[in-house]
């Protein structure tokens, strides 16, 4: 480990990460912090109150984004739910079934969605759904949420399951277990932190999604997202500063949840 | 006298993956209640197959019998043989206990008689204190018991061990064999052990199967493998062994005469399937003794020594410049020739065996 490369001796190493932080993080800085502005103007600070978020449960747009909130959060524990399931399958069959013809393919097909533009895919959904002559509304949100969930459930469900040697397996079976057995006794909890950690972030981005949804949502169905960019068109008040901080706290607590489900489980196998 | 009952009947097994064969019609019968090995350096198959007789490989002809019961085709929760994995593959999310007693609940074990029998193996391998540890708490031999707990507990009519000592350090891999030829008597059924350690091999076993590229190359007890190999692998691999040239000149109701480099008749006994002609010679070099130039079956000189501890180890060149290996016991009387001193060396009685190629 001699050969460790100072950072801090770079040119401009100071200024670029600076730079960086400044415009990254800024803007989340500033929304969290004028959410807490006793002013109705979004410039001028004047003084910390709560207001805004007692307006956000209580004001006279609170029924609004209260059912923006249940949507978002049926669809984002339905659609993490269906992905996760999907690509706990998708995993196991991916690590355990040897080489096979389109393995390859198969790899390509199931991150796909992280790959194609998010706006080529919300098009193709609508087309999609009203070819098929769905109505749209939560069920073809849900559909659409569960697809590009999937890839974010399979990453961390797949690299857990590449840890686990087929050993485990064998000395079940060789103790009598039915592969399904082998299966439900054995290898299912030991891929339970990637699975726990693979649904936390399919359900965060679910959460969070705007463009897809905003296209196949039916009329009057609104999802937090897009009840916030709604709200956003007839001008910002401080009410959705608030909105947006306290989506931005769930959603740190859970990718960090999610972040320490898989590392605790990675400790424990050592 | 009556043939022994047969614990594995291997037939004619024979196992490829693609274009490369791992066993050439393999066939070896297993007896009851015996400590069988299969030794071999790594790629000679001996795990492959003892995974065919767990089941985890398929093999391609042949059939595997258990006690009379053809088990070729049965999966591997099936078959009543339980194996000692390498690296013991402990369910690392249940405690000893759990591990222990999970064979016994797939077997549907009434509850209370599992119970008791878990505990009773957990003693036979001195870990009761530890049921409700989980693996990871364990020490290494501990770990290794537990696996060896876990495949005894239900009463397999075989038990398998793939290498279960090589992941020990040396002091406990030689406290942990005594412990295994122990519960194997305990137990009273066949262990079958595969391992690439001759040393592991012939302390343990009641009879050892040699194996390279696929094949069988000798079964029978360690002191036949070890005094009698019939070809250059065996006695190469078991153990250390000095392979000479020489020119064979008659052969006769097992027993050759040769003519040693350097020129000297011997006679010594070959093994069946040597013809006339050039074959080679094994000498251990335990059974060789140092004496003046010129009075020994062959002249050398001595290129140098090592210290070994419990031996010295001399090497030694031949009028050829064939280097020889001689082990002389390290006691107070051993005189130790010095380095480039001319030697003779005298080849004991059943020092030397002839060899096919």
């Amino acid at each position: 480990m001699a050969a460790k490369i100072d950072l801090r001796r770079f040119p401009g190493f100071l200024g670029i990460t600076l730079i960086c932080l400044v415009v990254l993080y800024a803007p989340l800085i500033i929304v969290a912090v004028y959410s807490f502005n006793d002013s109705t103007s979004i410039t001028n600070w004047g003084g910390a109150t709560l207001n805004w978020y007692v307006d956000v449960f209580t004001g006279p747009e609170s029924p609004k984004f209260q059912q923006a909130a249940l949507n978002s959060l049926i669809i984002a524990v339905c659609a993490a739910g269906a992905a996760t399931c999907i690509a706990t399958a998708a995993a196991v069959a991916m690590t355990r079934a040897g080489r096979f013809r389109g393995k390859t393919l198969s790899f390509a097909l199931i991150n796909l969605p992280l790959m194609v533009p998010e706006v080529v895919t919300a098009v193709a959904s609508l087309v999609f759904f009203s070819a098929i002559g769905f109505t749209n509304g939560l069920f073809t949100i849900l559909i659409a949420h569960t697809v590009f969930c999937i890839p974010f459930a399979y990453l961390p469900i797949s690299a857990r399951m590449q840890s686990i040697s087929d050993v485990y397996e064998q000395a079940a079976m060789d103790l009598y277990a039915t592969p399904r057995e082998a299966f439900t006794k054995v290898l299912l909890p030991l891929m339970m932190p990637g699975i726990l950690s693979g649904s936390l972030l399919a359900f965060i981005i679910s959460l969070d999604d705007f463009l897809i949804t905003n296209f196949v949502k039916g009329a009057g169905v609104e999802t937090l997202p897009t009840a916030i960019f709604g709200a956003v068109k007839q001008g910002i008040k401080p009410n959705i500063m608030a909105i947006s901080t306290l989506m931005l706290g769930v959603s740190i607590v859970f990718v960090t949840l999610s972040w320490l489900v898989g590392r605790v489980g990675q400790n424990k196998q050592k | 006298m009556a043939s022994p009952e047969i614990a594995v009947s291997i037939d004619q097994v024979v196992k490829r993956y693609g274009g490369f064969t791992a066993l050439h019609g393999v066939s070896i019968d297993i007896r009851e209640r015996e400590f069988f090995t299969l030794l071999g350096p790594s790629g000679c198959g001996k795990t492959t197959l003892l995974r065919a007789i767990a089941g985890f490989e398929d093999v391609n002809e042949g059939r595997l019998l258990l006690k009379g019961v053809d088990i070729t085709n049965l999966p591997p929760h099936k078959r009543p043989v339980n194996t000692v994995f390498q690296q013991y593959a402990l369910f690392p999310h249940m405690t000893v206990f759990e591990n222990v007693m999970f064979g016994l609940l797939r077997k549907n074990w009434i509850q209370s008689e599992a119970q008791r029998r878990v505990q009773d193996v957990l003693e036979m391998v001195q870990l009761s204190d530890f049921a409700s540890r989980k693996p990871a708490q364990l020490s290494g031999g501990q770990q290794q018991r537990v696996a060896l707990a876990r495949a005894l507990a239900p009463r397999p009519q075989v038990l398998l061990l793939d290498e279960p000592l090589s992941a020990l350090d040396l002091k406990l891999r030689q406290a942990v064999r005594s412990e295994l030829k122990a519960l194997q008597r305990e137990t009273g059924i066949a262990f079958i052990f595969v391992t690439h350690d001759q040393e592991e091999a012939l302390t343990m076993s009641d009879r050892v199967c040699v194996m390279s590229n696929g094949r069988v190359q000798q079964i029978g007890s360690p002191k036949d493998v070890y005094e009698a190999p019939v070809n250059r692998f065996v006695a190469d691999f078991v153990g250390e062994t000095n392979l000479l040239e020489v020119t064979v000149n008659k052969i006769k109701d097992g027993l050759a005469s040769v003519a040693l480099p350097g020129g000297n008749a011997f006679e010594c006994p070959a093994a069946a399937v040597v013809d006339p002609g050039v074959g080679h010679l094994s000498v251990r070099p335990e059974r060789i003794k140092v004496t003046a130039d010129g009075q020994g079956d062959l002249d050398a000189v001595v290129t140098g020594h090592t210290y070994l501890g419990t031996d010295i180890q001399l090497l030694v060149r031949l009028a050829d410049d064939e280097v020889m290996s001689v082990r002389l016991q390290n006691s107070q009387t051993t005189e130790i020739p010095e380095q480039g001193a001319a030697v003779g060396l005298v080849l004991e009685a059943g020092a030397a065996r002839l060899l096919a190629d």
